[in-house]
Protein backbone atom coordinates (compact mmCIF):
# COMPACT_ATOMS: atom_id res chain seq x y z
CA UNK A 1 0.00 0.00 0.00
CA UNK A 2 1.61 3.71 -0.55
CA UNK A 3 0.61 5.20 2.18
CA UNK A 4 1.14 9.28 1.97
CA UNK A 5 2.06 11.09 4.51
CA UNK A 6 2.01 15.12 4.65
CA UNK A 7 5.43 16.15 6.45
CA UNK A 8 5.61 19.70 7.71
CA UNK A 9 6.46 20.71 4.39
CA UNK A 10 3.84 19.70 2.75
CA UNK A 11 5.78 17.27 0.78
CA UNK A 12 4.46 13.90 0.29
CA UNK A 13 6.21 10.49 1.07
CA UNK A 14 6.33 7.42 0.40
CA UNK A 15 5.88 5.37 3.93
CA UNK A 16 6.24 1.84 4.80
CA UNK A 17 4.96 -1.39 2.93
CA UNK A 18 4.93 0.92 0.63
CA UNK A 19 8.93 1.31 -0.70
CA UNK A 20 8.62 -2.38 -3.04
CA UNK A 21 5.88 -0.64 -5.02
CA UNK A 22 7.80 2.65 -5.29
CA UNK A 23 10.83 1.00 -6.35
CA UNK A 24 9.34 -0.93 -8.72
CA UNK A 25 7.77 2.32 -10.06
CA UNK A 26 10.76 4.21 -10.33
CA UNK A 27 12.15 1.22 -12.49
CA UNK A 28 8.97 1.12 -14.65
CA UNK A 29 9.54 4.74 -15.27
CA UNK A 30 12.81 4.52 -16.55
CA UNK A 31 12.28 1.35 -18.67
CA UNK A 32 9.55 4.09 -20.36
CA UNK A 33 12.65 6.62 -20.50
CA UNK A 34 14.84 4.33 -22.45
CA UNK A 35 12.13 3.42 -25.38
CA UNK A 36 11.20 7.30 -25.44
CA UNK A 37 14.93 7.74 -25.55
CA UNK A 38 15.01 5.17 -28.53
CA UNK A 39 12.16 6.15 -30.23
CA UNK A 40 13.73 9.48 -30.65
CA UNK A 41 16.77 8.29 -31.96
CA UNK A 42 15.26 5.96 -34.64
CA UNK A 43 13.24 9.37 -35.72
CA UNK A 44 16.73 10.74 -35.39
CA UNK A 45 17.92 8.68 -37.91
CA UNK A 46 15.05 7.88 -40.30
CA UNK A 47 13.40 11.26 -40.95
CA UNK A 48 14.81 13.56 -42.88
CA UNK A 49 13.11 16.43 -42.33
CA UNK A 50 14.75 19.12 -40.32
CA UNK A 51 11.73 19.90 -37.82
CA UNK A 52 11.09 16.47 -37.36
CA UNK A 53 14.83 15.78 -36.78
CA UNK A 54 14.82 18.78 -33.75
CA UNK A 55 11.29 17.02 -32.48
CA UNK A 56 13.11 14.09 -32.04
CA UNK A 57 16.02 15.56 -30.48
CA UNK A 58 13.51 16.68 -27.91
CA UNK A 59 11.63 13.72 -27.41
CA UNK A 60 15.30 11.66 -26.90
CA UNK A 61 16.19 14.67 -24.09
CA UNK A 62 13.12 13.82 -22.33
CA UNK A 63 13.36 10.26 -22.18
CA UNK A 64 16.95 10.69 -20.74
CA UNK A 65 15.26 13.20 -18.09
CA UNK A 66 12.74 10.56 -17.36
CA UNK A 67 15.59 7.82 -17.04
CA UNK A 68 17.28 9.90 -14.26
CA UNK A 69 14.22 11.45 -12.40
CA UNK A 70 13.12 8.04 -12.03
CA UNK A 71 16.35 6.41 -10.74
CA UNK A 72 16.34 9.46 -7.99
CA UNK A 73 12.74 8.01 -7.01
CA UNK A 74 14.64 5.05 -5.30
CA UNK A 75 14.64 6.54 -1.66
CA UNK A 76 12.87 5.32 0.72
CA UNK A 77 11.86 9.14 1.92
CA UNK A 78 11.67 12.13 -0.39
CA UNK A 79 13.04 11.63 -3.94
CA UNK A 80 16.67 12.73 -4.41
CA UNK A 81 16.42 16.64 -5.42
CA UNK A 82 20.14 16.80 -6.65
CA UNK A 83 18.37 15.03 -10.07
CA UNK A 84 15.56 17.21 -10.11
CA UNK A 85 17.33 20.18 -10.03
CA UNK A 86 19.89 18.72 -13.02
CA UNK A 87 16.79 18.17 -14.88
CA UNK A 88 15.28 21.75 -14.54
CA UNK A 89 18.85 23.10 -15.80
CA UNK A 90 18.41 20.51 -18.68
CA UNK A 91 14.94 21.23 -19.67
CA UNK A 92 16.09 24.97 -19.95
CA UNK A 93 19.07 24.28 -21.49
CA UNK A 94 16.90 21.97 -24.04
CA UNK A 95 14.86 24.90 -25.02
CA UNK A 96 17.49 26.81 -25.77
CA UNK A 97 19.23 24.60 -27.86
CA UNK A 98 15.97 23.71 -29.63
CA UNK A 99 15.47 27.79 -30.07
CA UNK A 100 19.06 27.66 -31.82
CA UNK A 101 18.42 24.46 -34.01
CA UNK A 102 15.17 26.53 -35.04
CA UNK A 103 17.18 29.43 -36.35
CA UNK A 104 19.79 27.18 -38.14
CA UNK A 105 17.02 25.25 -40.06
CA UNK A 106 15.66 28.85 -40.80
CA UNK A 107 18.71 29.99 -42.53
CA UNK A 108 19.66 26.58 -44.13
CA UNK A 109 16.25 27.20 -45.49
CA UNK A 110 16.83 30.12 -47.23
CA UNK A 111 20.33 29.48 -48.17
CA UNK A 112 19.38 25.91 -49.66
CA UNK A 113 16.06 26.27 -50.13
CA UNK A 114 15.41 23.18 -48.81
CA UNK A 115 14.17 22.40 -45.18
CA UNK A 116 15.60 18.15 -45.98
CA UNK A 117 19.22 16.81 -45.60
CA UNK A 118 19.74 15.14 -48.91
CA UNK A 119 18.64 11.35 -48.79
CA UNK A 120 22.42 9.38 -47.88
CA UNK A 121 23.29 7.56 -50.92
CA UNK A 122 23.36 3.90 -49.45
CA UNK A 123 25.36 2.96 -52.41
CA UNK B 1 -5.38 -1.77 -0.24
CA UNK B 2 -5.02 -4.23 -3.01
CA UNK B 3 -7.36 -2.40 -5.23
CA UNK B 4 -5.11 1.20 -4.57
CA UNK B 5 -2.08 -0.88 -5.52
CA UNK B 6 -3.55 -2.19 -8.79
CA UNK B 7 -5.08 1.05 -9.39
CA UNK B 8 -1.33 2.51 -9.18
CA UNK B 9 -0.35 0.63 -11.51
CA UNK B 10 -3.41 0.45 -14.17
CA UNK B 11 -2.89 4.34 -14.17
CA UNK B 12 1.25 3.89 -14.21
CA UNK B 13 0.74 1.66 -17.32
CA UNK B 14 -2.14 3.77 -18.94
CA UNK B 15 0.15 6.98 -18.91
CA UNK B 16 3.43 5.45 -20.06
CA UNK B 17 1.44 3.50 -23.08
CA UNK B 18 -0.33 6.84 -23.86
CA UNK B 19 3.01 8.39 -23.59
CA UNK B 20 5.04 6.41 -26.03
CA UNK B 21 1.80 6.49 -29.05
CA UNK B 22 1.75 10.03 -28.51
CA UNK B 23 5.27 10.61 -29.05
CA UNK B 24 5.41 7.79 -31.85
CA UNK B 25 2.29 9.95 -33.46
CA UNK B 26 3.93 13.21 -33.04
CA UNK B 27 6.96 11.90 -35.02
CA UNK B 28 5.84 9.86 -37.72
CA UNK B 29 2.51 12.26 -38.22
CA UNK B 30 2.65 13.20 -42.19
CA UNK B 31 1.59 16.62 -40.78
CA UNK B 32 4.00 18.79 -39.19
CA UNK B 33 1.77 20.98 -37.49
CA UNK B 34 -0.01 18.08 -36.47
CA UNK B 35 3.12 16.87 -35.10
CA UNK B 36 3.77 19.81 -33.23
CA UNK B 37 0.69 19.79 -31.82
CA UNK B 38 0.69 16.16 -30.63
CA UNK B 39 4.62 17.12 -29.27
CA UNK B 40 2.71 20.09 -26.71
CA UNK B 41 0.76 17.38 -25.34
CA UNK B 42 3.39 14.93 -25.28
CA UNK B 43 5.03 17.78 -22.91
CA UNK B 44 1.93 17.95 -20.68
CA UNK B 45 1.84 14.18 -20.62
CA UNK B 46 5.46 14.40 -19.15
CA UNK B 47 4.70 17.15 -16.36
CA UNK B 48 2.18 14.37 -15.21
CA UNK B 49 4.90 12.07 -15.20
CA UNK B 50 6.56 14.11 -12.87
CA UNK B 51 3.90 14.73 -10.56
CA UNK B 52 3.65 11.14 -10.61
CA UNK B 53 7.61 10.89 -9.48
CA UNK B 54 7.34 12.93 -6.66
CA UNK B 55 8.96 15.70 -8.78
CA UNK B 56 6.75 18.56 -8.73
CA UNK B 57 9.26 21.33 -9.31
CA UNK B 58 10.22 19.65 -12.63
CA UNK B 59 6.39 19.29 -13.74
CA UNK B 60 6.30 22.73 -13.58
CA UNK B 61 9.30 23.37 -15.68
CA UNK B 62 8.04 20.88 -17.86
CA UNK B 63 4.57 22.27 -18.36
CA UNK B 64 5.90 25.99 -18.79
CA UNK B 65 8.92 25.51 -20.77
CA UNK B 66 8.65 21.97 -22.39
CA UNK B 67 5.15 21.99 -23.61
CA UNK B 68 4.47 26.15 -23.66
CA UNK B 69 7.68 27.69 -24.67
CA UNK B 70 9.20 24.67 -27.00
CA UNK B 71 5.55 24.39 -28.52
CA UNK B 72 5.04 28.19 -29.05
CA UNK B 73 8.72 27.82 -30.74
CA UNK B 74 8.20 25.50 -32.68
CA UNK B 75 4.44 26.86 -34.20
CA UNK B 76 6.37 29.99 -34.84
CA UNK B 77 9.30 28.07 -37.13
CA UNK B 78 6.95 26.31 -38.83
CA UNK B 79 5.16 29.08 -39.57
CA UNK B 80 8.53 30.83 -40.93
CA UNK B 81 9.02 27.67 -43.20
CA UNK B 82 5.37 27.17 -45.04
CA UNK B 83 5.81 31.27 -45.56
CA UNK B 84 8.94 30.93 -47.15
CA UNK B 85 9.15 27.09 -48.77
CA UNK B 86 6.98 26.98 -51.83
CA UNK B 87 9.55 27.14 -53.96
CA UNK B 88 11.12 24.42 -52.53
CA UNK B 89 8.60 21.92 -53.40
CA UNK B 90 9.51 20.79 -56.95
CA UNK B 91 12.42 19.99 -55.57
CA UNK B 92 11.18 17.31 -53.26
CA UNK B 93 9.07 15.89 -55.67
CA UNK B 94 12.06 15.20 -58.12
CA UNK B 95 14.13 13.45 -55.06
CA UNK B 96 10.75 11.40 -54.83
CA UNK B 97 10.73 10.27 -58.37
CA UNK B 98 14.47 10.06 -58.34
CA UNK B 99 14.50 6.50 -56.15
CA UNK B 100 14.27 3.70 -58.29
CA UNK B 101 12.94 0.16 -56.70
CA UNK B 102 16.74 -0.76 -56.13
CA UNK B 103 16.89 2.08 -53.74
CA UNK B 104 13.77 1.58 -52.05
CA UNK B 105 15.00 -2.01 -51.40
CA UNK B 106 18.29 -1.06 -49.60
CA UNK B 107 16.00 1.20 -47.40
CA UNK B 108 14.10 -1.21 -46.35
CA UNK B 109 16.91 -3.68 -45.51
CA UNK B 110 18.30 -1.03 -44.16
CA UNK B 111 15.56 -0.06 -41.85
CA UNK B 112 15.35 -3.48 -40.38
CA UNK B 113 18.85 -2.79 -39.52
CA UNK B 114 18.43 -0.22 -37.67
CA UNK B 115 15.73 -1.46 -36.25
CA UNK B 116 17.90 -4.39 -35.15
CA UNK B 117 20.39 -2.52 -33.38
CA UNK B 118 18.20 -0.13 -31.44
CA UNK B 119 16.49 -3.52 -30.18
CA UNK B 120 20.29 -4.70 -29.14
CA UNK B 121 20.66 -0.84 -27.56
CA UNK B 122 16.89 -1.02 -25.78
CA UNK B 123 18.26 -4.45 -24.58
CA UNK B 124 21.32 -3.26 -23.53
CA UNK B 125 20.70 -0.10 -21.46
CA UNK B 126 17.36 -1.77 -20.07
CA UNK B 127 19.76 -4.29 -18.55
CA UNK B 128 21.88 -1.33 -17.55
CA UNK B 129 18.92 0.36 -15.70
CA UNK B 130 18.06 -3.19 -14.13
CA UNK B 131 21.12 -4.29 -13.04
CA UNK B 132 21.07 -0.90 -10.47
CA UNK B 133 20.73 -1.83 -6.80
CA UNK B 134 17.10 -1.82 -5.92
CA UNK B 135 17.81 0.93 -2.97
CA UNK B 136 19.67 4.17 -3.42
CA UNK B 137 19.81 7.31 -0.92
CA UNK B 138 21.76 9.48 -3.12
CA UNK B 139 22.60 12.63 -1.77
CA UNK B 140 19.04 13.39 -0.57
CA UNK B 141 20.09 13.03 3.15
CA UNK B 142 23.01 15.04 2.67
CA UNK B 143 21.21 17.04 1.18
CA UNK B 144 18.42 17.47 4.01
CA UNK B 145 21.10 17.50 6.91
CA UNK B 146 22.54 21.03 5.23
CA UNK B 147 19.38 22.23 4.14
CA UNK B 148 19.53 24.42 7.60
CA UNK B 149 22.66 26.08 5.81
CA UNK B 150 20.97 26.89 2.50
CA UNK B 151 18.99 29.59 3.22
CA UNK B 152 15.44 28.62 1.47
CA UNK B 153 13.31 25.15 2.48
CA UNK B 154 12.68 24.08 -0.58
CA UNK B 155 15.71 21.00 -1.55
CA UNK B 156 15.55 21.79 -5.44
CA UNK B 157 15.93 25.73 -5.16
CA UNK B 158 18.59 24.88 -2.35
CA UNK B 159 20.61 22.75 -4.58
CA UNK B 160 19.99 25.13 -8.06
CA UNK B 161 21.07 28.04 -6.20
CA UNK B 162 23.29 27.18 -3.68
CA UNK B 163 24.73 23.45 -3.79
CA UNK B 164 25.21 23.53 -6.93
CA UNK B 165 24.75 27.52 -8.14
CA UNK B 166 27.87 26.82 -9.93
CA UNK B 167 25.24 24.46 -12.41
CA UNK B 168 22.94 27.24 -12.61
CA UNK B 169 25.64 30.36 -13.39
CA UNK B 170 26.55 28.34 -16.43
CA UNK B 171 23.41 27.82 -17.61
CA UNK B 172 22.09 31.06 -17.81
CA UNK B 173 25.08 31.93 -19.78
CA UNK B 174 24.22 28.86 -21.87
CA UNK B 175 20.29 30.69 -22.78
CA UNK B 176 22.08 34.17 -23.27
CA UNK B 177 24.36 32.27 -26.08
CA UNK B 178 21.29 30.64 -27.53
CA UNK B 179 20.32 34.42 -27.76
CA UNK B 180 23.26 35.47 -29.39
CA UNK B 181 23.14 32.63 -31.87
CA UNK B 182 19.71 33.28 -32.66
CA UNK B 183 20.29 36.76 -32.92
CA UNK B 184 23.17 36.55 -35.22
CA UNK B 185 21.76 34.37 -37.57
CA UNK B 186 18.23 35.50 -38.51
CA UNK B 187 18.47 37.97 -41.09
CA UNK B 188 14.30 37.45 -41.70
CA UNK B 189 12.34 40.74 -42.71
CA UNK B 190 9.88 41.70 -40.65
CA UNK B 191 6.51 39.75 -42.13
CA UNK B 192 3.67 41.87 -41.91
CA UNK B 193 1.47 39.75 -39.49
CA UNK B 194 -2.42 40.10 -39.68
CA UNK B 195 -3.95 42.10 -36.76
CA UNK B 196 -4.60 40.18 -33.87
CA UNK B 197 -8.32 38.73 -33.63
CA UNK B 198 -10.21 40.88 -31.25
CA UNK B 199 -10.68 37.91 -28.46
CA UNK B 200 -6.63 37.83 -28.37
CA UNK B 201 -6.73 40.95 -28.09
CA UNK B 202 -8.88 41.29 -24.99
CA UNK B 203 -7.55 37.71 -23.71
CA UNK B 204 -4.27 39.42 -23.94
CA UNK B 205 -5.25 42.34 -21.45
CA UNK B 206 -6.50 40.32 -19.11
CA UNK B 207 -3.82 37.10 -18.97
CA UNK B 208 -0.65 39.02 -19.29
CA UNK B 209 -1.35 41.25 -15.69
CA UNK B 210 -2.40 37.57 -14.08
CA UNK B 211 1.18 36.02 -15.83
CA UNK B 212 2.64 38.80 -14.44
CA UNK B 213 1.46 37.78 -10.63
CA UNK B 214 1.94 34.01 -10.95
CA UNK B 215 5.20 34.63 -12.18
CA UNK B 216 5.43 37.30 -8.61
CA UNK B 217 4.07 34.07 -6.94
CA UNK B 218 6.18 31.27 -8.13
CA UNK B 219 9.32 33.28 -7.37
CA UNK B 220 8.26 34.20 -4.21
CA UNK B 221 7.08 30.36 -3.31
CA UNK B 222 10.46 28.71 -4.43
CA UNK B 223 12.01 29.32 -1.41
CA UNK B 224 9.93 26.94 0.59
CA UNK B 225 7.64 24.88 -2.04
CA UNK B 226 7.92 23.83 -5.83
CA UNK B 227 8.67 27.34 -7.75
CA UNK B 228 11.82 29.17 -8.52
CA UNK B 229 13.55 31.37 -11.02
CA UNK B 230 13.36 29.17 -13.95
CA UNK B 231 9.40 28.49 -13.75
CA UNK B 232 8.55 32.08 -12.87
CA UNK B 233 10.94 33.18 -15.88
CA UNK B 234 8.95 30.95 -18.22
CA UNK B 235 5.40 31.80 -16.75
CA UNK B 236 6.90 35.55 -17.14
CA UNK B 237 8.35 34.75 -21.03
CA UNK B 238 4.65 33.46 -21.60
CA UNK B 239 3.29 36.78 -20.62
CA UNK B 240 6.11 38.40 -23.25
CA UNK B 241 4.59 35.69 -26.19
CA UNK B 242 0.87 36.63 -25.51
CA UNK B 243 1.80 40.25 -26.28
CA UNK B 244 4.42 39.59 -29.45
CA UNK B 245 1.49 37.46 -30.77
CA UNK B 246 -1.17 40.21 -29.94
CA UNK B 247 1.30 42.59 -32.15
CA UNK B 248 2.75 44.33 -29.45
CA UNK B 249 6.63 45.48 -30.45
CA UNK B 250 9.34 46.88 -27.50
CA UNK B 251 9.42 50.51 -28.33
CA UNK B 252 12.31 51.53 -30.28
CA UNK B 253 14.04 53.49 -27.37
CA UNK B 254 13.46 50.00 -25.25
CA UNK B 255 15.24 48.09 -27.93
CA UNK B 256 18.49 48.93 -27.01
CA UNK B 257 20.83 49.10 -23.97
CA UNK B 258 17.45 48.53 -22.06
CA UNK B 259 16.92 45.44 -23.21
CA UNK B 260 20.68 43.88 -23.51
CA UNK B 261 20.92 45.03 -19.59
CA UNK B 262 17.33 43.05 -19.22
CA UNK B 263 19.14 39.84 -21.04
CA UNK B 264 22.17 39.87 -18.75
CA UNK B 265 21.09 41.10 -15.63
CA UNK B 266 20.69 37.58 -14.35
CA UNK B 267 24.03 36.39 -15.12
CA UNK B 268 25.86 39.81 -14.15
CA UNK B 269 24.11 39.74 -10.63
CA UNK B 270 25.38 35.76 -10.15
CA UNK B 271 28.59 36.62 -11.02
CA UNK B 272 28.52 39.70 -9.02
CA UNK B 273 27.53 37.67 -6.03
CA UNK B 274 30.28 35.49 -6.90
CA UNK B 275 32.93 38.11 -6.83
CA UNK B 276 31.95 39.86 -3.46
CA UNK B 277 31.49 36.77 -2.05
CA UNK B 278 34.84 35.76 -2.90
CA UNK B 279 36.48 39.00 -2.32
CA UNK B 280 35.22 38.46 1.01
CA UNK B 281 37.48 35.45 1.66
CA UNK B 282 34.73 32.75 0.76
CA UNK B 283 34.91 30.22 -1.71
CA UNK B 284 33.12 30.75 -5.06
CA UNK B 285 29.50 30.72 -4.56
CA UNK B 286 29.51 30.39 -0.90
CA UNK B 287 26.74 32.32 1.03
CA UNK B 288 27.52 33.08 4.36
CA UNK B 289 24.34 31.65 6.47
CA UNK B 290 22.77 35.13 8.03
CA UNK B 291 22.47 36.44 4.46
CA UNK B 292 21.99 33.48 2.01
CA UNK B 293 18.59 33.66 1.91
CA UNK B 294 18.65 37.37 0.86
CA UNK B 295 21.29 36.57 -2.36
CA UNK B 296 19.19 33.53 -3.17
CA UNK B 297 16.23 35.55 -3.30
CA UNK B 298 18.30 38.42 -4.95
CA UNK B 299 19.56 36.35 -7.70
CA UNK B 300 16.91 34.73 -8.28
CA UNK B 301 14.38 38.43 -9.28
CA UNK B 302 17.31 38.84 -11.58
CA UNK B 303 17.51 35.60 -13.02
CA UNK B 304 13.38 35.55 -13.33
CA UNK B 305 13.40 38.96 -15.19
CA UNK B 306 15.84 37.71 -17.76
CA UNK B 307 14.84 34.94 -18.29
CA UNK B 308 11.75 35.78 -19.18
CA UNK B 309 13.14 38.28 -20.97
CA UNK B 310 15.82 35.93 -23.21
CA UNK B 311 13.00 33.20 -23.79
CA UNK B 312 10.74 35.93 -25.20
CA UNK B 313 13.56 37.36 -27.71
CA UNK B 314 14.14 33.63 -28.80
CA UNK B 315 10.35 33.69 -29.53
CA UNK B 316 10.91 36.64 -31.34
CA UNK B 317 13.62 35.11 -32.93
CA UNK B 318 15.60 37.82 -34.48
CA UNK B 319 17.38 41.28 -33.46
CA UNK B 320 14.11 43.78 -32.73
CA UNK B 321 14.47 47.18 -34.39
CA UNK B 322 16.16 49.90 -32.42
CA UNK B 323 16.88 53.85 -32.74
CA UNK B 324 20.09 53.47 -34.44
CA UNK B 325 19.48 50.82 -36.03
CA UNK B 326 17.36 52.86 -38.03
CA UNK B 327 19.56 55.67 -38.11
CA UNK B 328 21.96 53.16 -39.31
CA UNK B 329 19.27 52.20 -42.36
CA UNK B 330 18.66 55.94 -42.80
CA UNK B 331 21.92 57.18 -43.80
Amino acid sequence: MLARINDVHGCTKFAGAGKAEAMNTAFFYALTGVGLFTLGLYSLIVYTHLLRKILAINVMGSGVFLIIVALAARTQTLPDPIPHAMVITGIVVAVSATALALALMLRFRDISGRVELAEESLE
Amino acid sequence: MEAMTLLQWAFDTVLAVTLMWVAWKALASEDLFKGIALFIAFGLLMALVWVRLEAPDIALAEAAIGAGLTGALLLAALAKLESGSKDSQPLQVAMLVKATTNTVNKQILFRWLLVLLLSVLVAGLSYVVLSLPLQAIGLSETVMENLEASGVSNPVTAVLLNFRGYDTLLELAVLLLALLGVWSLSNLPEQHESAPSKVLDMLTRLLVPLLILVSGYLLWTGAHAPGGAFQAGSVLAAAGVLLLLAGWRLEARFAGLFLRITLVLGLAMFVTVAIVVQLAGLRLLEFPLSIAGTLILLIEVAATLSIGMTLAALFFGRRPRTDQADAGTNK
